[in-house]
């Protein structure tokens, strides 16, 4: 069930994607050109999402267990530090050059064309330069 | 292009608000935050019964395009960067949102949902970012 759940939720978040036109890079780039023919989109998106997300956060706060009796993992870290915000420093740097973030990129591989690929690999990566990094450090 | 998915925010709005419902669907039934990029990244963590979760909600998202066009017309999508520029940011994107726990959906989405200061901090850092960035591509360095 637990399987079922995980595949209709990247379903229907890939289908938010494609209805909202996030998928869409010029789309992203636009709301991000502040100084251009700037469009509005994303942050109606993000409105829908959190409206609806809030709810559903508010109904998880007060549960220990999910409706199939699995634990809940609410993130445990509460402070602002150096790597949450140099992280999402060179995240946003990235996100301006091309305007394509994960989801999206996940989306787009179901496209098939050569040019999502090229950024799925460079993301995947980075992340693997991550991870290594992370396990000399600990 | 579809004008319509451009032009109107009707459809921003109600796809944001069908994100929301698969961000309640994944937290209320298997207890866990859609943040994207922390479930690709857990892969790399390789721990035993953590992982065909999130091949399933990967393989949706990726399957998402064909279920789509099953129902309705794709709108059109054009990637204009070159090669070298999705390289280098994919390569800022990756690294980035493993350092900074999360992306544009995990603290954009689930952490602002949740009131989280953390991930309001988080998402106005990289929104900031990505206008500077913008800027400076667009408007300084006409590239």
């Amino acid at each position: 069930m637990i399987m079922i759940i995980a595949l209709l939720a990247g379903l229907v978040f890939g289908a938010g994607l494609i209805l909202s036109g996030m998928v869409n890079p010029a789309i992203v780039l636009a709301f991000l050109d502040v100084a251009g023919n700037w469009d509005s989109s994303l942050l109606w998106v993000m409105g829908g999402a959190v409206t609806i997300g809030s709810i559903a956060f508010a109904l998880a706060k007060r549960r220990k267990v999910s409706f199939l009796g699995v634990p809940m993992q609410m993130p445990t870290t509460t402070k602002i530090d150096k790597r949450l915000l140099l992280g999402s420093f060179l995240f946003g740097i990235g996100w301006g050059i091309a305007g394509i973030c994960p989801g999206p990129a996940l989306v787009l591989a179901g496209s098939g064309e050569t040019e999502i690929f090229v950024f799925l690999a460079a993301m995947l990566l980075g992340m693997g330069i991550f991870e290594i990094a992370e396990k000399k450090h600990r | 292009m579809n004008i319509s998915l451009e032009s109107m925010p009707w459809h921003a709005a109600a796809g944001g608000a069908v994100i929301g419902l698969a961000v309640a669907v994944l937290l209320l039934f298997n207890g866990r935050i859609a943040g994207i990029s922390g479930i690709v990244g857990g892969l790399f963590r390789m721990q035993k019964g953590d992982i065909s979760w999130r091949i399933a909600f990967i393989a949706g998202l990726i399957l998402s395009i064909a279920a789509w066009k099953f129902f309705w017309i794709l709108p059109e999508i054009r990637i204009e960067s070159s090669y070298g520029m999705l390289a280098l940011a994919g390569l800022l994107v990756g690294y980035g949102t493993r350092l900074g726990s999360g992306c544009t959906s995990g603290h954009g989405v689930c952490g602002m949902s949740r009131r989280s200061p953390r991930s309001i901090a988080a998402t106005i850092v990289f929104m900031g970012m990505g206008f500077v960035t913008v800027y400076l591509i667009r408007h300084v360095w006409s590239i």
